[in-house]
């Protein structure tokens, strides 16, 4: 049983991604993110392993894709911005079958914005992010010690499913210190027989590429990859409950959000009130059908975030608009306070009262 | 009865979609022969760039990866990272390497990353169909540049070794062209040294190459390779601008 130690979740990553056979990381200064690196560049050579600074995020994930297309373990971390700079690189690696952890650690945006902590880049993450029809699987962590256990996961997904993982933090995460057990997972076995090592004259050569000029053979390659994306829709999909059974507002959220709405659910109940959380931990796949169950008893949600509204619309869609959604959130580095999100609680219990 | 003359083992026997008198398939030659002559086939990588030669990756019995516009030097150090022990090269054309993807070629170079670039000068980007490219010539009309490039309004041509050679990471650097039959010749033997200085473990490798493109200088193969000779040539100075490990004369 391994010890517990006290770490930032930027270091957590770090030391977790070694621990499951990462030996390469790629990437481009940026906060609230850059203690990554700095973990990295510090351990790495010690290792045997490869710490690489970019000269620029575009490069970093590019170098991520060679990396990747020569069958090692390999990530990059990053925040907004440099995660836009790298949306190309993760479209390519969508359409090369590429596995590879990316992480962000959100600050607020648009633009340059600020380094303070933000969710503001779920529609990106989510969605892909680049150009194409493709997904990510997208990991949210809600503590150090998921920060470390979401790491390995996500490489083991990326593996299993040759599709590129992106781990979504945000400054909190990466900023804040708690106990970790970090556990040796032993991980980065499995068989590539796709990766690019050279033919070493016995087999045809391996081509990883993204482009067709034939339509129905992209169609066909679109079609396949979804079909996969349906698996990890199946078999996939996390989420933690927090006493959902009875409740009537149900708060969804995930990261620094969930840990803020469990304190206002417990407000709640406190008051009488009768509050649950939801939290996805796989933002995609989106655990919709669990969140939809729970429509059946819950006579509203709040979708609590750092974003002007994002993950609420995904909220909608799976109630299916069977019950109200309303939002709770702040944005531009700003946290919702558990009073806010209690006083949202409120509303919307009191808007389900006043509606029956 | 004896073998005067065969293709390369590495270099794939597929028919090619470049045009006619295109000087891909003379380079794609002397690559192939250059990885032939360390017997690297079976542990070498290429890296595909966007343009015309995207597909080389269909013409190389090689592991091939194809990179995003400009990229190729990013995708070929996590290749060589991965695996150090891969011969690692890199097919780009001017408008991959000296303009989209200038930041990659720089740092690559100044890193003097253990890899080999093949740069393909044509002055063109040949697979949008004739646009004017980093290092199209003053005045050369092209679809975008059509009354002429004009360096008072859009500037120089990028000179690619000139610049590199300035840096202290590359080991080897030369402009070579394929206009001629002695200076294929000396095509060859530039890109035989650069695959054996990366075997050697000596560092960043970069060969440019002059060559034509017939159809969007809306020219024949042969007058096209004159051109080059009277008008790219003495733009570009052909020669070794950088040789790290040079025996001292």
């Amino acid at each position: 049983m391994a010890e517990k130690v006290l770490m930032k979740g930027n270091e957590a990553i770090a030391e977790a991604a070694i621990s499951c056979g990462c030996r390469h990381y790629f990437g481009y200064p940026i906060t609230p993110q850059t203690e990554v690196a700095a973990y990295m560049a510090k351990r790495m050579p010690k290792i045997g392993g490869t710490f690489l600074q970019a000269e620029s995020e575009i490069a970093a994930i590019n170098m991520v894709i060679g990396a990747a297309a020569a069958g090692v373990r390999v990530m990059t971390s990053s925040s907004s911005p440099g995660i836009s700079l790298k949306g190309e690189g993760i479209s390519y690696m969508a359409g090369c079958d590429l596995p590879a952890l990316i992480v962000n650690v959100q600050r607020g945006g648009p633009g340059l914005g600020g380094i303070q902590p933000s969710q503001s880049d779920y529609f990106q993450a989510t969605r892909g992010g680049g150009h194409g029809d493709y997904h990510l699987i997208v990991l949210a962590p809600a503590s150090v010690q998921e920060m470390a256990e979401l790491t390995v996961r996500s490489f083991d997904l990326a593996d299993k499913y040759r599709v590129p993982c992106m781990l979504l933090a945000d400054g909190t995460m990466g900023q804040m210190m708690e106990p970790v057990t970090l556990g040796q997972s032993g991980g980065g076995t499995a068989e590539k027989p796709w990766a690019l090592t050279g033919t070493g004259m016995r087999r045809p050569h391996n081509i990883i590429n993204s482009l067709s000029l034939t339509p129905d053979e992209l169609e066909r390659w679109n079609v396949d990859r979804y079909k996969r994306y349906a698996q990890i829709a199946a078999n996939e999909v996390m989420y933690e409950e927090y006493l959902c059974d009875d409740a009537d507002v149900i708060v969804v959220g995930f990261g620094i959000a969930a840990r803020v709405a469990r304190n206002a659910v417990n407000s709640a109940r406190a008051a009488g009130i009768r509050a649950g959380m939801f939290r996805p931990i796989t933002l995609w796949p989106f655990p919709k059908e669990a969140l939809f169950a729970r429509a059946a008893t819950a006579k509203a949600f709040v979708s609590v975030e750092l974003s002007m509204g994002q993950l609420i619309e995904d909220v909608e869609l799976a109630v299916r608009c069977t019950r109200p959604v309303s939002l709770c959130s702040r944005t531009g580095g700003m946290i919702p306070s558990p009073a806010e999100v209690l006083a949202a609680i409120k509303a919307a219990g009191a808007a389900q009262k006043g509606g029956n | 009865m004896a073998v005067v003359f065969d293709r390369p083992h590495a270099l794939a026997d597929v028919p090619m979609h470049y045009c006619p008198g295109c000087g891909h398939g003379i380079i794609h030659r002397l690559v192939a022969e250059a990885i032939d002559s360390i017997g690297a086939e079976g542990r070498t990588v290429g890296v595909a760039s966007v343009g015309c030669s995207v597909f080389s990756y269909n013409y190389f019995n090689v592991d091939m990866v194809q990179a995003a516009h400009g990229r190729a030097p990013a995708v070929a150090t996590g290749v060589k990272r991965a695996n150090p022990e891969n011969i690692v090269f890199t097919y780009q054309g001017d408008g991959d390497l000296a303009a989209i993807g200038t930041a990659e070629t720089v740092h690559s170079a100044a890193r003097g990353e253990n890899i080999t670039v093949i740069f393909v000068n044509n002055a063109i980007y040949g697979m949008t169909g004739g646009q004017m490219a980093p290092t199209s010539l003053p005045g050369q009309v092209t679809q975008t540049s059509p009354y002429g490039r004009d360096v008072a309004t859009v500037g120089y041509p990028v000179k690619v070794c000139e610049m590199l050679s300035q840096l202290d990471g590359p080991a080897y650097i030369e402009r070579v062209a394929v206009n001629s039959v002695a200076n294929i010749r000396k095509a060859g033997r530039a890109i035989k040294k650069a695959f054996r200085y990366q075997d050697e473990k000596k560092g960043f490798s970069l060969i440019e190459v002059i060559s034509t493109c017939p159809t969007n200088w809306g020219m024949t193969p042969e007058k096209a390779m004159k051109w080059a000779e009277e008008n790219m040539i003495p733009y570009y100075p052909l020669g070794v601008y950088r040789d790290k490990y040079a025996e001292k004369k």
